[in-house]
C-alpha cells in the first residue's frame, strides 16, 4: 500500500494529481462534443495557433498567468474566426484556410519567441511540465472548468440537437452558429488550461481519446460525455502513477495510457470493437447456413434432367 | 375542420438575389393534408425552408393563426430529406423521439411524465415501440423515416413540412407514412408533404399546390389536380410569368 501513496507525500506531486485529475475530467467531458462535431482536427490547429499570442503577450506585458491566458485565447480565436472568413468569402474551404492560417500563426510566434525577453521554451510549450504547477495555474485550469462544465451541462439539450440535426436545430430556433462558436471557445480556454500541465499538443489526445473511447460502447449522448470525463480524469491520474513509478514524462505517459485504452475499446468493445463483430459476423454466417442445410432438407429440388426441355422464350 | 390558418402573402425568396420562388401567396387551413408538387428546381424545398426561417425572406410574410411563427417549435415542425444526420450519432430511436419533447419543452424546463408517456405513445403509434432502444444506424431506410416522423410528432406543432417523406420507402412503409399522415391531418393540424409520384397524389392528399417558381394552381385535388394544371406546372420553363398574366 505504500508504494500507492509514496508519491503524495510530495507537495508537487499533490499539485499536479488535482492539476490532472480537473484538466482529465474537463478536457474529457468536452472530448464528447469535439468528436461528435468532428473538430479534431480543428483542435489541432487551434493547439498551434496559441503561440503567437503567448508570445506578443510575453514581449508586451511580462510572462505573467493573464498575458499569457488573453494572449493566447485572442491568437486562437482570431485563427479560427479567420478561417471561417476566408472559406465563406472565397472559394476556398474550411480546412484548407484553417491550414495555411494556424502553420503561420505558428511561425509567427516562432518568430515572435525570439524577440521576448525571458526565455521560452517551445519544447514546454508544446509537451508542458505538470510537476511544475504554479498556483496560479491551479486557479486558471480551476476556473476554466467550472466555466466548461456548467456551460456544457447548461446547455446540453440544444447541443444535443444542434450535433445531431443542425438542419432541423435552425430550423426550430436554436441557435447553431452561435453554439458552434461557443464549443470553439470552450476548446480554446480548455487548451490554455492544459498549457502549463501537459502542453497543447497532449492536450488533443485529452480532448479527443475519452469519448472516442466511450463512443464505441455506449449508444447515450450522455454516457459520452460523462463517461469521457470520468475516463479521462482516471487515465490522467494513473498516467501520472505510470510517469513517476518509470520516471518519464508525465504528459506522454498520460496520452499513452488514454491511447492504450482507446486500442483496448478498439479490440475488445462488445459493440462496436473488431474482433467481437468479426466473431459475431462469423457466428452469423455460420447460423445462416445451418438454416440453409436445415430447410433443404424441406424443400423440393428438381433434378436439371426433370426440367421441360424446351422454355417458352427458347423460340 | 380547425380555424387555424397559414397565410403566406406575396412570399419572394432569392439565392444570391435571383429569386427562387416568386410573389407566392396563399392560404392554407388545418386539418389538410396537402401535396406540394412541381419539377425539379421549383422551389419546394426553398418553400419549406423559408417557412421555418433557414432562408431570409425577400418580401411578403407568413402568418400562423394570425400571428408571425415566432415560436417555431409548437407552430412549425419540418422533416428535411432523408440523410441529412449522422447516422452513427450515440443515439437510440427513443432518443430521437425525446429530441421532440426536447425542442417542445426548450432548454431547461424538466422532462417529466407527461413527455414520457407521449413519447411512448407515439413510438407505439408508428410501431416503434419493439424498436426503441436500437441505434438509429441499425434500422431500416424506412424504420429511419418513421423515426424522424416520430420526432416530429412528438414534438406536438399544428404545421407539419415535410420533405419528400415517401422516397426510398417500400409498399409496406410508404402505407403506413400515408395511414400516419392522415392521421395527423384528421387530429386537425396541416400537413404538407412535398411528393413526386403523381399516381398517387389523389388518393394521399386532398388539397394539391402545384408550384414551379411561381404558384402554378392551389384547392382541392379533384379541382386543380387536373391535366392541364400538371402540364403547365412540369412543361414551363421556371417563372415564365404565365401563371401572373405576365405572359399570355
Amino acid at each position: 500500500m505504500d508504494w500507492l501513496l509514496e508519491p503524495f507525500r510530495h507537495e508537487f506531486m499533490q499539485r499536479a494529481l488535482f492539476g490532472c485529475a480537473l484538466i482529465g475530467f474537463t478536457n474529457g467531458f468536452l472530448s464528447a462534443f469535439i468528436v461528435l462535431r468532428r473538430l479534431a482536427l480543428m483542435a489541432d490547429a487551434l493547439s498551434h495557433s496559441l503561440l503567437p499570442g503567448l508570445a506578443l503577450g510575453v514581449i508586451l506585458f511580462g510572462l505573467t498567468p493573464t498575458s499569457v491566458f488573453f494572449g493566447a485565447l485572442v491568437a486562437a480565436l482570431m485563427v479560427a474566426l479567420g478561417a471561417e472568413l476566408i472559406s465563406r468569402s472565397s472559394r476556398v474551404k474550411e480546412d484548407t484556410s484553417l491550414g495555411i492560417l494556424y502553420t503561420v500563426a505558428f511561425s509567427l510566434g516562432i518568430v515572435l519567441l525570439s524577440y521576448a525577453k525571458v526565455r521560452i521554451e517551445l519544447h514546454h510549450y508544446l509537451f508542458g511540465n505538470i510537476l511544475g504547477l504554479a498556483d496560479s495555474d491551479l486557479w486558471t485550469i480551476y476556473g476554466i472548468s467550472f466555466l466548461t462544465l456548467v456551460v456544457l451541462v447548461a446547455l446540453q439539450r440544444p447541443l444535443q440537437v444542434m450535433l445531431f440535426e443542425p438542419a432541423i436545430a435552425a430550423a426550430q430556433g436554436v441557435p447553431v452558429s452561435k453554439l458552434n462558436y461557443l464549443i470553439l471557445t470552450l476548446l480554446v480556454l480548455s487548451m490554455i488550461s492544459s498549457l502549463q500541465a501537459v502542453g497543447v499538443i497532449l492536450a488533443l489526445g485529452l480532448l479527443t481519446a475519452p469519448a472516442a473511447t466511450i463512443y464505441l460502447f455506449s449508444n447515450s449522448f450522455s454516457a459520452m460525455f460523462w463517461g469521457g470525463g470520468i475516463l479521462g480524469m482516471l487515465g490522467s491520474c494513473l498516467g501520472l502513477f505510470v510517469s513517476y513509478w518509470l520516471n518519464l514524462p508525465s504528459g506522454a505517459c498520460i496520452v499513452l495510457v488514454l491511447g492504450g485504452i482507446f486500442c483496448l475499446a478498439f479490440l475488445f468493445s462488445p459493440k462496436y470493437g473488431v474482433l467481437p463483430r468479426l466473431f459475431r459476423r462469423r457466428h452469423l454466417h455460420e447460423q445462416s447456413l445451418a438454416r440453409w442445410e436445415h430447410r433443404k432438407g424441406h424443400l423440393q429440388i428438381v433434378p436439371p434432367a426433370d426440367l421441360p426441355e424446351s422454355r417458352p422464350d427458347a423460340e | 375542420m380547425s380555424s387555424h390558418r397559414l397565410e403566406i402573402k406575396d412570399l419572394t425568396v432569392s439565392y444570391n438575389r435571383v429569386p427562387a420562388i416568386h410573389h407566392l401567396s396563399m392560404s392554407l387551413s388545418c386539418g389538410n393534408c396537402v401535396a406540394l408538387l412541381g419539377p425539379n428546381g421549383a422551389g419546394k424545398t426553398t418553400l419549406f425552408k423559408a417557412m421555418v426561417g433557414l432562408l431570409p425572406k425577400e418580401s411578403g410574410s407568413i402568418h400562423f393563426h394570425g400571428h408571425s411563427p415566432h415560436d417555431p417549435a409548437t407552430d412549425l415542425t419540418y422533416l428535411p430529406q432523408s440523410n441529412t444526420q449522422d447516422s452513427d450519432f450515440p443515439i437510440t430511436v427513443r432518443g430521437v423521439v425525446e429530441l421532440g419533447r426536447f425542442l417542445r419543452l426548450g432548454w431547461w424546463k424538466r422532462f417529466g411524465a407527461e413527455d414520457q408517456r407521449v413519447v411512448d405513445e407515439v413510438l407505439a403509434s408508428l410501431h416503434l415501440s419493439d424498436l426503441a432502444d436500437r441505434q438509429i444506424s441499425a434500422l431500416s431506410g424506412g424504420q429511419q423515416q418513421r423515426a424522424f416522423l416520430g420526432r416530429a410528432l412528438a414534438q406536438e406543432a399544428h404545421v407539419f413540412l415535410l420533405d419528400e417523406p415517401f422516397t426510398g420507402l417500400d409498399k409496406g412503409g410508404q402505407e403506413m407514412m400515408s395511414e400516419t399522415l392522415r392521421s395527423i391531418a384528421k387530429r386537425g393540424n396541416l400537413v404538407i408533404a412535398s411528393h413526386h409520384d403523381l399516381k398517387t397524389v389523389p388518393e394521399l392528399f386532398n388539397q394539391v399546390i402545384l408550384l414551379n417558381g411561381e404558384l402554378v394552381a392551389f384547392g382541392p385535388t379533384q379541382e386543380v389536380f387536373t391535366e392541364a394544371n400538371i402540364r403547365r406546372t412540369y412543361e414551363t420553363e421556371s417563372f415564365s410569368g404565365v401563371s401572373h398574366g405576365l405572359v399570355t
